[in-house]
Parts: C-alpha cells; structure tokens; sequence
C-alpha cells in the first residue's frame, strides 16, 4: 500500500508521457482516445492515478501495459458518466411538445439514444412515448462504449435516493400522469416498470470507431460529445448526419450546439434553448 | 501606453450566498479589457435559471454569459460556469464541459476549475476564493498557490458563511486575506 498522510501531491503527466499513455491505450488495448477534449481526459487520469497511489506517468504507464485488470479499472474511471432522470425537464417538455406531434405521422418510430450510460434518460423517454401512446410502434436502439453500465440498465434497477428529484422532474417536464405508476419500490431500490423498457435494446456501440446501424427519426446524444475535441465532435456528427433520417431531429444537451460545427447549415433549430435541431432534407 | 497584464485568467469561486460580493467585484473589473473573467457559483440544478441575466443587469456594463463546449476563451470576457457542468479548461484556451460525480455535493464545483485552470494557465492565474457554507474551493486554492499563481480568499470574518474561506486558509498558509473593500481596491488596479 502507499500510505500518504494529508493531502497528496498532485498526479502530474508530462505531454510526453501522455502521448505514450494514449499510443498504449490504442495499440496494446484498442481503445483510441487521441480525440478526446484533453482537459476531462487529464482530470479522469489524475482521478484515477490519485486513487492507485501513482504520481508519475510512466509509473502509470507500467501499471496498465502488465496488467489488464488495472486496464479494466482505468476504463471505468475515464468512461464514467453520471445521469439522472428527466435531466433538464425543460428539453423533455420540448421533445413533448415539439417532436413527438411529427413522430406520431410515422408508422415505425426507430430512435437512437447514443451514449446512454445506466439507461436514465432513456427510460424517461420512453415515459414520454408510452403517454404519447406511440412506445408500442417505437423501437429504442440505447448505446454505450462502457458495457458494464450496459448490463445495469438492462436490469431497470435504478438507486431509490434520487427518485424525489427525479419526481420533481418529471413533473417540471409537462408529463401528465403519476410518476410512481411507472416503478416499483423494492427496499432501497426501484424497478422501472417491464412495459416501459420492453421497446428498448440495449447494444455496446463506440462512437469514435463504430459505423452507423440503422435510420432514425430521432437521435439523442447528449453530454456526450462534451468529452471529446472539436475534430472528433465533427466525426461524430458525421455519423448522426448519414444515421438520420429526412427531417429527423437530434437533441443534445444544453451546452452543446451544432452551430459551430461543419453541419450548421444542414440543420434548422427547433427549439435553440434546449439544443434541439432538424435536419434539413 | 498599458503595461501587459500580470494576469491570463481570472477565476472566482463562491456559493449562492456570495452573489452580491461577487457582483461588488464585476463592478471593481469594469475597466478590464485585457483578462478574462470566470464566475463559478454554486447553484441548483434543474431549475431554471436567470443568474447570467441578474448579474449582467447588476454589475453593469458587460455581458455575462454561460459558455458553451469548446467555445475560445476571450479577453475581457465575463463568463459563468453553467448549472449542473464542471467548466474545465483547455491547453488551447477554450472551454470544456464535463458531468463526472459532483464534487463536495457540487456541480459546478470551484475545486475542479481552480485546479483546470492551473493546469492550462499555470500562475498566471489570478484566483479568489470568497463566501460558502461548503469546503468546495480550498483544494483547488491550495493546488494554484503551489504552481506558484495569486489567491485571495475573503476574509472569514466578514464572509457571510465562513466556512470556504477558512478552509482555504487552514489548507494553504501562502493565501491573501481580504475584505471585501480590499478586493475591489486590488481589482480597480489591475
């Protein structure tokens, strides 16, 4: 154990040994994250380094090449991502109120939620689907590069602690009915109700080098692409642009916007606030 | 002639109870066309809010706004950290945003931005930390001084909650102790 009294110094990562980390990551394990917004990146490294007692790149360096363990730990630490329920209720209410009306003129609905984490915002979509009465005619495809985060939203196993401001929410979002008719409690837990999961599939995808599966109506990616630098942030909304359907919608989060991206003028904004878009033609 | 600032980047942390000092600094830095400013505030969440409005309409004469991904950091600029992001910063001086855990129950959390902004400004940041109920701030304070940049924190005596300027003080003896009528001053002279 490496026991420090007090406050460690802090993880420092010359850009020499970080260009050898990132050549490591891609060529021994496969995962390339020369794109990503190097500010978040570094901070996800030092977290991870602080927690293994590592001060030092190539300390850090020798530790992921012998074992694939460490390798495993290290990518929970940079792929995490938190989320809650109805994040932001006031983009909901749009997607309510200005999105599904033009949804509910097609037959199949087929939708992609990239980047969709332990599954919250997925099931609080398909709570607005199922009130809209078109979850039955819809097809949810939810991805994630992390498949471990996969394996828990299959469960529909959500903690109980934040279902009060969940609650909030959903009702600040223009949702109409009773929240709780959607889950049960069990003890410290909740169990998002089958009927309301049973449209979605939930499927490993990597943004950075996975191609396009399907057409959609409407793609969601949000706080996502926050992660990584303006050239892969490009790349990526390459890949919603050909996954889009004519006149489909791609709703990001409140920060984000495609209008400094090379793909402003293919896009009309539907509601600028809350960072939804529709593509032109 | 203007001599060239001390300063690349300005960066202010407090909660919500801090807002009307805050707003005493943003007139102090009126004259400043050459730093940019970043306010990293403790708020809710999830809530509709107009802080950017309230103290753009307060503190006068320049625009505050809440920066998007990636958007390039610009000089005399006054930007606050979003609700419900940690606001980092990149080598290339621009803005990144992230949504990992909050930090000391905080999201913005002045931890994360203090010690993002030494790593992409080194000690040519210029850091103040003032009032809070919550730790928040004093690591982050702690890591600036060590690179060797300028902190202040309000001095606890006259903070409104006490708590985040004096766990800074009690991290870090290498801090500036400072009134309220003292930060002005320093800021007026810049």
């Amino acid at each position: 154990m490496n026991n420090v009294i007090g406050l460690n110094p802090k993880p420092q990562l010359s850009t020499q040994a970080f260009e050898q980390l990132l050549h490591l990551l891609h060529h021994v394990y496969g995962y390339d994250f020369s794109g990503y917004s190097k500010a978040s990146l570094l901070r996800r490294i030092y977290k991870f380094m602080d927690v293994q007692g590592v001060t030092d790149g190539q300390q850090l360096i020798q530790l992921l090449a012998g074992d694939t363990s460490v390798f495993h730990s290290f990518l929970e630490t940079i792929t995490v991502n938190v989320t809650e329920m109805f994040r932001d209720p006031g983009f909901y209410k749009s997607i309510r109120e200005k999105v599904l009306p033009v949804l509910a003129t097609y037959p199949q609905i087929n939708i992609w939620h990239a980047g969709c984490s332990t599954g919250e915002e997925v099931f609080s979509l398909c709570i607005l689907l199922y009130e809209a009465g078109l979850l039955h005619r819809t097809r949810i495809y939810a991805t994630d590069i992390n498949a471990s985060y996969l394996e828990k939203a299959r469960t529909g196993v959500l903690p109980m602690t934040h279902m009060r401001e969940y609650t909030l929410n959903y009702q600040q979002s223009g949702c109409t009915g009773d929240f709780s008719d959607y889950y049960t409690a069990l003890y410290d837990h909740v169990l998002i109700h089958r009927e309301i999961r049973e449209r979605v599939v939930f499927l490993q995808h990597n943004l950075v080098t996975d191609r396009s599966f399907n057409e959609f109506q409407l793609i969601l990616c949000r706080n996502v692409m926050i992660y990584f630098n303006k050239q892969l942030q490009n790349k990526v909304l390459k890949l919603f642009h050909e996954s889009l359907s004519s006149l489909g919608f791609i709703g990001l989060g409140m920060k984000e916007s495609l209008l400094f991206s090379e793909y402003r003028s293919k896009y009309s904004v539907v509601d600028g606030s809350v960072k939804i878009f529709r593509k032109k033609s | 002639m203007m001599s060239s600032p001390r300063y690349d980047m300005i960066v202010i942390g407090g909660s919500a109870g801090s807002i009307p000092v805050c707003i005493s600094l943003l007139k102090a830095l009126t004259h400043n066309q050459h730093i940019p400013v970043v306010l990293i505030i403790h708020r809710m969440r999830n809530v509709v809010s107009q802080l950017d409005k309230l103290l753009t309409r307060e503190a006068g004469s320049v625009k505050i706004t809440e920066p998007e991904d990636k958007q390039a950091i610009t000089k005399g600029k006054i930007y606050l950290a979003p609700q419900n992001y940690h606001l980092l910063f990149e080598e290339d001086h621009s803005f990144s945003l992230d949504y990992s855990d909050a930090v000391h129950y905080s999201r913005p959390s002045i931890d994360v931005s203090f010690e993002s902004a030494g790593r992409a400004y080194g000690n040519r940041v210029l850091a103040i930390l003032l009032s809070g109920a919550n730790a928040d701030g004093a690591e982050g304070l702690s890591y600036l001084s060590d690179i060797g940049a300028d902190c202040i924190v309000q001095d606890p005596n006259s903070a409104q909650y006490p708590t985040m300027p004096s766990s800074a003080i009690a991290l870090e003896k290498n801090i500036r102790i400072m009134t309220e009528a003292e930060m002005i001053t320093f800021l007026q002279e810049l």
